[in-house]
């Protein structure tokens, strides 16, 4: 740190009187104080969230210890808790969300970056950029009202009827749902990937793609088998950043997946997800025991999304050992 | 200020070979039959003339060396040839240029086996973030020219050839891009070279190398003529004279003059040539 409080003096010595130099040095630790703080700030807030989620699931803890985890009775009445389809549901909404999202969201930017009339690439992305910027609010109403008719009137009939052999699409058919909440974090969560993954695409050398084009690839296979893999780590992180977002959407998600404590095998039937029996239940529940449940419920939310990101990252740095660029754009 | 210079052929300039898929090896009547014939091509970027009404040949299995100031249009020229510049959608040419007597740019030429026949290596290597071996084995396996048992013997035919064999055999799954800039640029050779390419385009490939991995291609180029033909582009005026057998020189978009590389060296026809070669170019 003393190269901060000394400026390039040595190549052009000009005087100064000690006191402006005193007074730069003050200015310089002032600074400094500042940004550290900032720094540590950080971690404590951190820690102090942890703390404190622990203390209020003290409660919920001690009576109900790991097989929190497992048991699936939610009973306020009774004062007997178990998050396993709260933790079920928030997986499964995130994989359905992840599944219909990335696929879309990848061929979008792939679409963009190396397919699309230029005039155009710069106005879409922009457009699907703005997706971002739209309340979770205002998705759950477009949800209720408009896309839950249309997948009650046509997309799940049409689903049970061709697909109606898996588990996934039986059962009768509400409108809220699981199947509801993943097609709208989906929605939700594209801008995201789809920008990261343009950006990742965009960073791709194009000597890369001039090198497979040079040895005989068709453009279709140049992006497969060139430019794609180069970006694998990069793409893996906007795919984390998609399941991040997703595992913790609360709004939207309460609005159309029903909200019940059950495991169904079915997309159809509804569920419910951690954030979303957090946010539901918070303000009615009246026993001490609810309440720490449902901290326990908001501690194991914490948990879950630093594992996900742990061994997300853990996947990337994996993946892009001998991948060109990507972890970059993290 | 001038004309285009019509290259005084140093070769025999018969009757064109008729379009094989690949012609044999090389026997003494064909010879001297052209790989690359460049017909009266000129090339625009929008309305920026960059290529010149160029004509020339460029004999069967023989090492050709296009040198010029920078911006001359080198880069364009070769890249006209395996037909890169498709990509830039400002792109226009007139002309034509015959590769082995087929047409690169009638409208019926598949460019894709165009690319297949003409290898290029970059300015800077370029391997792909695979393993070393997959790196050779893409041409081949892309285009299916082997059944996938014989890869890997192609794949040691093309690293041999690409003299980087001994360094690499134990690492064959180990990324391309672990590798020496050297060896990377050898290796993008031995890539180009996996897709048993008739002619071979290298765009300034030593300027990224240091002087011993520089002097390792060079050998590499001189080996490889046996088999191929190549057109180098360069920017070292002794390593023009040092690997090439014939050389052209650019200026502006025009071909100023086109001769063996020991007559343009040593009794340059044209003023701007010797002017460059001896460095007193303006
Ligand atoms: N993609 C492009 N778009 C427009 N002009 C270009 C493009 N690439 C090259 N040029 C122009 O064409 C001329 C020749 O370029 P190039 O063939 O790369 O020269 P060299 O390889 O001899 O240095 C230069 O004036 C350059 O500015
Ligand atoms: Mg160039």
């Amino acid at each position: 740190m003393t190269a901060l409080s000394e400026p390039d003096a040595p190549t052009q010595p000009i005087p100064v009187a000690s006191a402006s130099l005193e007074r730069a040095s003050r200015g310089d630790q002032i600074f400094r104080g500042v940004l550290t703080l900032g720094a540590v700030t950080i971690p404590v807030l951190l820690g102090f969230l942890v703390f404190e989620l622990w203390m209020g699931s003290r409660l919920a803890i001690d009576k109900f210890g790991l097989g929190f985890i497992t048991e699936s009775t939610w009973d306020p009445v009774a004062e007997v808790f178990g998050a396993f389809p709260l933790i079920f549901g928030t997986l499964l909404s995130s994989v359905v969300a992840l599944a219909i999202a990335v696929p879309l969201s990848l061929g979008v930017a792939i679409y963009l970056v190396e397919f699309a009339p230029k005039s155009i690439r710069q106005p879409v992305a922009f457009l699907i950029g703005l997706l971002a910027a739209i309340p979770s609010v205002v998705y759950g109403l477009w949800g209720i009202f408009v896309l839950i008719p249309i997948l009650r009137a046509s997309v799940f009939p049409f689903l049970r009827d061709s697909l109606g052999f898996l588990p996934l699409f039986q059962g009768p058919i509400y409108g809220p749902s699981m199947l509801a909440a993943g097609i709208i974090l989906a929605i939700m969560i594209m801008p995201y990937v789809m920008s990261v993954s343009r950006e990742v695409l965009l960073a791709v050398p194009n000597t890369q793609r001039e090198a497979a084009l040079a040895l005989g690839a068709t453009r279709w296979e140049a992006v497969i088998t060139t430019v794609v893999p180069y970006a694998r780590s990069g793409i893996a992180g906007a795919v984390i950043l998609g399941l991040g977002r997703a595992l913790g959407e609360t709004m939207a998600v309460t609005m159309l997946i029903g909200n019940r404590h059950e495991i169904a095998a079915s997309l159809f039937a509804p569920g419910y997800t951690m954030a979303a029996a957090i946010a539901n239940e918070f303000s009615e529940a009246v026993g001490d025991m609810h309440l720490s449940a449902l901290a326990y419920v908001a501690f194991l939310l914490f948990v879950l999304t630093v594992l996900v990101n742990a061994g997300a990252r853990l996947l990337i740095w994996r993946v892009a050992r001998g991948s060109g660029a990507g972890s970059a754009a993290l | 200020m001038s004309a285009t210079v019509r290259p005084r052929a140093p070769f025999f300039t018969g009757p064109r070979a008729t379009l094989t898929p690949r012609p044999p090896a090389a026997t003494a009547g064909q010879r001297g039959s052209p790989a690359v014939d460049v017909r009266d091509f000129d090339f625009f970027y929008g309305s920026q003339q960059v290529l010149k009404h160029l004509s020339f040949t460029i004999e069967r299995k023989s090492v050709t060396a296009i040198i010029g100031p920078s911006g001359c249009g080198k880069s364009t020229f070769l890249r006209s040839i395996n037909r890169l510049n498709d990509l830039i959608p400002s792109a226009r040419y007139q002309g034509d240029i015959l590769v082995e007597g087929s047409s690169v740019y009638a409208p019926s030429t598949d460019v894709v086996g165009l690319r297949q026949r003409v290898g290029m290596v970059f300015q800077r290597p370029n391997p792909f973030p695979r393993s070393i071996f997959d790196n050779v084995a893409y041409g081949p396996g892309l285009n299916r020219l082997v059944p996938k048992r014989d890869l890997p013997d192609l794949v040691e035919r093309c690293l041999r050839q690409a003299a980087l064999w001994d360094e690499v055999k134990d690492r064959l799954d180990e990324p391309g891009t672990g590798l020496s800039g050297g060896q990377q640029q050898r290796l993008c050779i031995a890539r180009a070279l996996g897709n048993q390419p008739e002619l071979l385009l290298m765009d300034e490939p030593c300027s990224a190398l240091d002087p011993i991995a520089t002097q390792k291609v060079e050998e590499l180029i001189f080996e490889l003529k046996r088999e191929y033909t190549i057109i180098i582009v360069t920017h070292n005026m002794q390593q023009a004279a040092r690997v090439s057998d014939y050389t052209g020189f650019f200026d502006r978009g025009e071909l100023i003059e086109f001769d063996g590389t020991e007559r343009i060296f040593t009794t340059p026809a044209h003023e701007r040539t010797e002017a460059y070669i001896t460095g007193r170019f303006g």
